[in-house]
């Protein structure tokens, strides 16, 4: 069986032509990179250039290769930084801001940078360091598109941004579960179940651990029962993205408790973590991709194929990062430490979100209940604005949020928050 | 069809287990254990070993003459400088701007008018993997029917990477068993055969695992033929400054592509020439036909990382730039990168000798010959597998010592080992 899904891994012409087809249709929705992916369009470029490549040796095999669009989140940084204004805020991108808006490297990072020590391991987990929780969820991609070719990853609508682009360039066909009620602004729970319901059988489920990105909203505890029970039922695998554990309650435990609720049932599972936000160590890209397998031989085989699929990627992972958080984590009283750090940030951005709330329902006269500002955990919050109302507020206030809506608390001061709930309210009422 | 059949299969056994107990049926049955890889696969047997004697000439990674791992004086101070005071966040999509200006420098040459007129497209890679992968990447998306040719032999994770991003490869001649050297007629006529345009992988300079670079006057005739042939050339530039000692020189074949007006590809990596292998830090560059199609092209090579690692590690990118950007530092580098090829260069010379001096019947003048970290010694693997059994010399089995890891205290150990097991050969 094993040599026929590698067969299989490694595509039959008309298994690659259907999952192609899948990605072109894919791509019709999002970006404009689509042209790029149309062969025509270069062998007709490419066949000028020939001929002119006999009498003047400069033109590129590129000529057809168009300019890709801006990142929808990273693109709002660069945005922001050309942007004169004085007043301007930036609450594109999640990285975490103190009071005066200032990136903060955590005292327990720095006192760990020099030293390294072993971690004990679960030997029923496979699990190799990725490039932060992308990277993570890229090698991730990359095992199901080679072990389970054909099979879909669910997302949530909406999710963070580049897990569709991850699936895509994995080759990973995906779908999508109902998620955010714009109604409630809330989740939509029997929406979501119905979705995984209808999903084929041993469809990998991508759940977000905790502090939904982007909408802030996450499941309850009897929810997740719930959610768990249902994909035991369909065989489904659980695929947990965790990139802000620590960061929605403060406490890393209780963060984790939706993983830890489905790993008590024995259930195999699938977990992309990040300490690009809960360490702050952004720009050191580390993480890590963890199988949870039903047999300590079957995580020694999965994670052998994990390294087997990093190799031709970036051959092994940068190692700055990782020494720092093997310090954290291995020294208890840089644990400690740490702990103490991350109920800090989370509980500046729990103030945050109550003085925001608390500006919005003073200012705003009209009774409008705001407080799925409060309901909502994590780094961000779905604010309701629409794409059009999102362009109006930095247009006009110079606050800078991704179009769908998100806002990140992070990059929000308490000094600011009067104004960003003026914003928010003028853009709310009065732009269309 | 046999996935469905497959996946019910794993379904019902996975039904039929009872709740709270982890089932003993796993989803990943299937899963294979992976090959060792070749090369990383043989550090991991050489750390096993418990013998006082073993030696490892088997990854790439430089070594003292005690056989230790060597940071930099120069990273160490550029280390020094940057603890503590810059923040982590994230860089840019394309990475490390300073970094990236600095590689180009050193690649296309201080003065280059490419660079002046801003027509090279690039961004900070994970190192020289990183490069290529996210080249192999871009090949598939924008020319989705061409392939690679890829040297005989070549580093063997150059096929994993081309693989795994779809395209596919073909070879082209290059290493000449009888001679040791360049089989350059047959490499020429692959040239010439292959169809017009094809995309070629070039090892800049140190070619591995052979060690065995084309010499100047035959890069100008692989140029000239590339430009009939209208092909791309790709250079993997891993070891600038290991090979002579001298940066520079080391770039040659790129100058003299460059001269002829090839808008080439280039892979770079800090992980030999500055000691930053853990790091993962290098660069992807495309020369393309003006600034307008770079920035183009550069948007599209950060739309290919986007959805692999979003954006670059920070650290080892700082060492570089910090180095780079500093006259006394770069200095101090260059030093450095010299004394690592003279080393290296030292001991290719007293592996040489110490086999004439034992009398071996065959000719070892390719490991002077040779450049570079590597020596395709000629061995097969069965006489590879009796030096590793016997004499816990850990290396490749394609023959390839890496020269890195011979000292003088190794050095007479190493030639007897391999006087043993080739004399009858």
């Amino acid at each position: 069986m094993a040599s026929t899904m590698f067969s299989l891994a490694f595509a039959t012409p008309s298994a690659s032509f259907s999952l192609q087809h899948n990605l072109k249709s894919k791509l019709k929705l999002g970006t404009s990179s689509q042209r790029a992916f149309s062969g025509k369009d270069f062998v007709k470029a490419k066949s000028n250039g020939r001929t002119a490549m006999t009498v003047a040796v400069n033109v590129s095999q590129f000529e057809g290769i168009t300019m890709a669009p801006p990142d929808p989140i990273l693109g709002v940084s660069e945005a922001f930084k050309a942007d004169t204004n004085e007043l301007k805020l930036n609450l594109g991108v999640g990285a975490y801001r103190t009071e005066d808006l200032q990136p903060y490297v955590l005292n327990v990072v720095k006192k760990a940078e020099n030293l390294m020590l072993e971690r004990g391991e679960n030997k029923e987990v496979a699990t190799i360091q990725g490039l932060s929780g992308t990277g993570s969820l890229r090698i991730a991609a990359a095992l199901i598109e080679r072990y389970f070719p054909g099979s879909k990853v669910l997302i949530s609508s909406p999710t963070w941004g580049n897990h569709k682009n991850i699936f895509n360039d994995a080759r990973v066909p995906w779908s999508e579960y109902q998620y955010y009620d714009p109604r409630t602004v809330g989740l939509d729970f029997a929406g979501m179940i119905d979705d995984i319901k209808a999903a084929p059988e041993g469809s990998f489920i991508l759940l977000h651990g905790c502090a939904h990105n982007p909408t802030g909203i996450d499941p309850t505890p009897e929810q997740w029962e719930k959610i768990a029970d249902l994909i035991q039922e369909k065989n489904h695998i659980p695929f947990f993205d965790v990139a802000y554990q620590g960061f929605a309650s403060g406490s890393l435990d209780q963060d984790a408790s939706s993983v830890r609720l489905f790993a008590a049932r024995g259930m195999e599972l699938l977990v992309a973590q990040s300490y690009s936000k809960n360490l702050g160590l952004y720009g050191e890209r580390i993480g890590a991709i963890n199988v949870l397998c039903s047999s300590a031989d079957a995580a020694t085989r999965v994670k052998s194929q994990l390294k087997r699929l990093a190799r031709p990627m970036y051959s092994n992972p940068p190692i700055h990062g990782a020494r720092i958080v093997a310090n954290v984590i291995g020294i208890p009283e840089l644990f400690s430490e740490w702990k103490k750090e991350m109920e800090m940030m989370a509980g500046r951005i729990k103030s945050v979100r109550q003085k925001l709330y608390d500006s919005l329902s003073v200012k705003d006269k009209s009774g409008k209940d705001w407080s799925f500002i409060l309901k909502q955990i994590g780094m961000f919050s779905f604010t309701g604005l629409s794409k059009a109302q999102s362009e109006s507020i930095t247009n006009k206030w110079h606050v800078y949020m991704t179009k769908d809506g998100r806002i990140s608390l992070a990059g929000l001061s308490s000094a600011k928050c009067e104004y960003l709930a003026d914003a928010i309210i003028d853009t709310y009422y009065n732009a269309s | 069809m046999a996935i469905r059949a497959a996946i019910s299969d794993r379904c019902s056994k996975l039904s039929s287990s009872s709740l709270g107990a982890r089932s003993l049926s796993s989803w990943w049955g299937n899963v294979e254990p992976a090959p060792k890889d070749p090369i990383l696969g043989v550090t991991e047997a050489f750390l096993a070993d418990p013998s006082p004697d073993k030696v490892n000439v088997g990854v790439g990674a430089y070594r003292d003459n005690s056989g230790k791992p060597v940071v930099l004086e120069c990273v160490r101070e550029a280390e020094r400088r940057i603890a503590g005071s810059f923040n982590m966040e994230y860089l840019p999509m394309g990475g490390s701007v300073k970094m990236i200006e600095e590689s180009l420098k050193l690649a296309y040459g201080e003065n280059s008018d490419l660079i002046k007129n801003k027509r090279i497209a690039a961004i900070q890679a994970l190192s020289g993997t990183g490069a290529c992968r996210i080249f192999a990447d871009f090949q598939k998306r924008f020319c989705p029917d061409s392939q690679i040719y890829i040297p005989v032999p070549t580093w063997s994770n150059h096929h994993n990477i081309w693989r795994d991003a779809h395209v596919p490869q073909k070879t082209y001649h290059y290493y000449h068993p009888e001679s040791k050297g360049l089989d350059f007629a047959a490499m020429m006529d692959d040239i010439k055969n292959a169809p017009k345009g094809s995309f070629f992988l070039l090892h800049a300079c140190a070619h591995n695992p052979t060690g065995v670079d084309p010499t100047e006057e035959q890069w100008r005739e692989i140029s000239h033929q590339f430009k009939v042939m209208g092909h791309f050339a790709f250079f993997d530039m891993a070891y600038q400054g290991f090979a002579s000692g001298n940066p520079e020189k080391d770039a040659m074949a790129i100058r003299i592509f460059l001269e002829d007006g090839h808008p080439i590809g280039c892979a770079q990596s800090y992980a030999k020439n500055m000691g930053l292998y853990g790091q993962r830090v290098g660069c992807l560059s495309i020369v393309c036909e003006d600034e307008k199609q770079a920035v183009a092209v550069k948007s599209q090579l950060q739309q290919l990382a986007r959805p692999m690692y979003s954006n670059p590690p920070v650290h080892g990118a700082l060492v570089v730039s910090t180095i780079l950007g500093d006259p006394n530092l770069k200095n101090q580098w260059l030093g450095e990168v010299k004394g690592m090829a003279d080393r290296i260069i030292g001991m290719r010379t007293a592996l040489r000798e110490n086999l004439e001096k034992l009398g071996s019947p065959l000719s070892w003048e390719h490991i002077t010959n040779q450049i570079g970290m590597f020596c395709y010694s000629g061995m097969t693997p069965e006489q590879v597998d009796r030096l590793t059994k016997e004499y816990h010399i850990y290396m490749t089995r394609n023959g390839r010592i890496s020269m890195a890891g011979v000292t003088t205290g190794n050095v007479s150990y190493l030639a007897n080992a391999i006087h043993e097991v080739t004399k009858s050969a």
